[in-house]
C-alpha cells in the first residue's frame, strides 16, 4: 500500500466534472481531501491518494488526461 | 530554547522542530516558530555588531540549536547607495542589496543553504540533496563539499552544460532526470519520502527559508537600524519576499526599529508571472503555468509560496510588476554600467520593474529604496551575449588607435552601435 500527496489545479471547464469521483471509480485508490478552494474561476485541491503503486500511477495519469495539473503538496520544488 | 518547534501556516497545528515540510492534517506547510519573549531577553543591537562578519551574527533569530557550522561566510554583503542608477530614475536614496558576491557561490541562495545545512547536521543528516536549475545546486554543492556531506543534485536532463558543470565540479553525484520540470518535480518529492535524506527545499525546507531573512536584518543594519520605505523583491518561490517582511518584523518585535511600514513590491518576467498576474487580476489564488523566459532562476510556474508573497505584498501597500525578456536584458546594462555590478536575468527582473515602478510615480524622489540583487551574471552571460557588442579590433599601429579613438568619442554623443 503507498500513499502520493497531491496538490491538484482545476482548470476552468473542469470544475463542475466530479474529476476526484471518476479516478475513485476507474482505479483502485482512496481519495482523501484534506483542504479544497473550489470557486467559479478555478478550483485546486490537496489530496491524498492510496492504493497500490500501479493504481496512484494510473490515477495521476488519468487526471492529467482530464487536464487537471498534478503537482506534488509542495508544488514546484524545483529552484 | 529559542525555537518553540515547527507550525502550519493553513491550520496552525503544531510539531516539534525536526525535519518535516508538510502538515500531516491539512497538507499545509510548515513554518519554525520561535520563543521570541526568549530571544529577545538575550539579544541586543550591540551583541549584533560584535558578532562575525556574515549572516550568524543574527544567529539568535536563525532555526538552529547549536552553533553554526556550515557556510560560516554566508551574507553581510554590500549595501550599495547606487547614486548612479537612482539619478537615471529619479531617486536620491536608491540602494542595492549586492549578493552577487556572495560566499560560497555568488548568490542568496548561500544564505538559505546555510542554514539548511547547518540544521541538517544538527538533526543527524550526513545526506543532503536538493532539486534545481542552478543556484540552489551550486550553493548545495559547494557548501556540501566543504562540510564533507554526501550530497545529491537532481537537474532536468536537459539543462544547459555550463550550469552542470557548475555543479560537478564540487563532486556531487549529479542525477539528471528524462521528463519535464513536472517529472521531476514529483519525482524529488517521492524520493524525499523514500530516502533518509535532507532535501533542503522539501523536507528541511521551513529551516532553509528562514535563511533569507537575514537580508532583512542586513538591510536594517546596514542603512544605519532604519526600515526602507520600499523594497523591490524578486519572486521566484515566493519565499524571499515573505520571509523579508518577516524579517523587518522580527527586528521590530527585538525592538530595534519601530514604525514598520515597508512597502513589498515583487518582481517577475513575463514570460512566468504567476504572482504579478494575480496580483493584476485582483486574484485570492495563484493559477499555475508554464514558464518562458530567460530568467530562468525566477521561473517556478507554481510557485510554493506565491499565495503568501501575494499576501505580503498586497496587505504592505506594495506593487506586483512583471517584464519582458527585452527589459531584463536592458536592466541587466542599465545596472551593470550605472553601478558596476554585472547580475543575473533576475537581476535584470528586478531592475526592470525598479525602473517601470519609477516611471510609474510608486516612489518619492526622497523616499528610501532597496532592491535586492540575488545573483550573479557571470552565470547567465547567453543572456546578455547579443547586447554588449564586440571589442574595437585594430593594428598594432598609434594611427590605428587614434583612428578609432575618434570614430569612440564621435559614438559617445550618439546612440552605441553593436559591432
Amino acid at each position: 500500500m503507498s500513499k502520493l500527496r497531491v496538490h491538484l489545479t482545476f482548470p476552468e471547464d473542469k470544475i463542475l466534472e466530479p474529476v476526484v469521483y471518476e479516478v475513485g471509480q476507474k482505479y483502485k485508490v482512496v481519495t482523501n481531501i484534506r483542504r479544497a478552494d473550489v470557486r467559479e474561476k478555478t478550483g485546486w485541491m490537496e489530496l491524498e491518494l492510496s492504493g497500490e503503486s500501479s493504481e496512484i500511477e494510473g490515477a495521476v495519469a488519468y487526471l492529467k488526461t482530464r487536464q487537471v495539473k498534478v503537482d506534488p503538496v509542495e508544488k514546484n520544488v524545483i529552484e | 530554547m529559542k525555537i518553540k518547534g515547527l507550525q502550519c501556516k493553513e491550520c496552525h497545528k503544531t510539531y516539534e522542530a525536526v525535519a518535516l515540510h508538510v502538515c500531516e492534517f491539512c497538507f499545509g506547510p510548515l513554518e519554525v516558530v520561535y520563543d521570541y519573549a526568549f530571544i529577545r531577553a538575550n539579544l541586543s543591537k550591540e551583541k549584533i555588531l560584535q558578532g562575525p562578519k556574515s549572516l550568524w551574527r543574527y544567529e539568535a533569530l536563525l532555526p538552529i540549536a547549536g552553533p553554526p557550522t556550515v557556510g560560516l561566510d554566508a551574507g553581510f554583503t554590500p549595501m550599495v547607495h547606487a547614486k548612479n542608477l537612482g539619478t537615471e530614475l529619479g531617486l536620491d536614496y536608491l540602494y542595492l542589496k549586492n549578493d552577487t558576491v556572495n560566499c560560497l557561490t555568488l548568490s542568496f541562495k548561500d544564505r538559505v543553504v546555510a542554514v539548511a545545512l547547518t540544521r541538517a547536521k544538527e538533526l543527524g543528516f550526513n545526506t543532503v540533496a536538493c532539486a534545481s536549475t542552478g543556484n540552489l545546486a551550486n550553493a548545495v554543492s559547494a557548501a556540501a563539499a566543504s562540510a564533507q556531506l554526501r550530497c545529491f543534485v537532481f537537474i532536468p536532463h536537459d539543462l544547459e552544460v555550463a550550469k552542470v558543470l557548475g555543479n560537478l565540479v564540487y563532486r556531487p553525484t549529479v542525477v539528471a532526470i528524462e521528463g519535464n520540470y513536472d517529472d521531476v518535480n514529483r519525482l524529488c518529492s517521492e524520493i524525499s519520502e523514500e530516502f533518509p535524506w535532507a532535501f533542503v527545499n522539501i523536507n528541511i525546507r521551513p529551516y532553509y527559508s528562514e535563511g533569507s531573512k537575514t537580508l532583512a536584518y542586513e538591510t536594517i543594519e546596514q542603512m544605519g537600524w532604519q526600515v526602507p520605505d520600499h523594497v523591490v523583491v524578486p519572486i521566484a518561490s515566493g519565499s524571499l519576499l515573505t520571509k523579508i517582511a518577516k524579517g523587518f518584523k522580527e527586528f521590530e518585535w527585538m525592538g530595534f526599529v519601530s514604525g514598520v511600514a515597508t512597502q513589498l513590491h515583487g518582481a517577475q518576467a513575463q514570460g512566468c508571472a504567476p504572482v504579478a498576474d494575480a496580483f493584476k487580476e485582483q486574484r485570492e489564488f495563484i493559477r499555475p503555468l508554464k514558464p518562458k523566459t530567460i530568467a530562468k532562476s525566477l521561473a517556478i510556474g507554481n510557485p510554493a509560496d506565491g499565495i503568501y508573497a501575494l499576501q505580503a505584498i498586497r496587505s504592505s501597500g506594495g506593487m506586483a510588476e512583471a517584464v519582458s525578456d527585452e527589459e531584463v536584458v536592458e536592466g541587466m546594462l542599465l545596472l551593470a554600467s550605472k553601478e558596476g555590478i554585472f547580475a543575473e536575468t533576475a537581476g535584470g527582473v528586478t531592475i526592470g520593474v525598479l525602473k517601470k515602478l519609477a516611471k510609474q510615480g510608486r516612489f518619492g524622489r526622497n523616499e528610501v529604496v532597496v532592491a535586492y540583487i540575488t545573483g550573479n551574471g557571470l552565470k547567465t552571460q547567453e543572456a546578455v551575449t547579443p547586447a554588449v557588442g564586440a571589442p574595437w579590433t585594430i593594428k598594432p599601429s598609434l594611427s590605428g588607435f587614434q583612428k578609432m579613438l575618434k570614430e569612440v568619442e564621435t559614438q559617445m554623443s550618439s546612440p552605441p552601435r553593436r559591432r
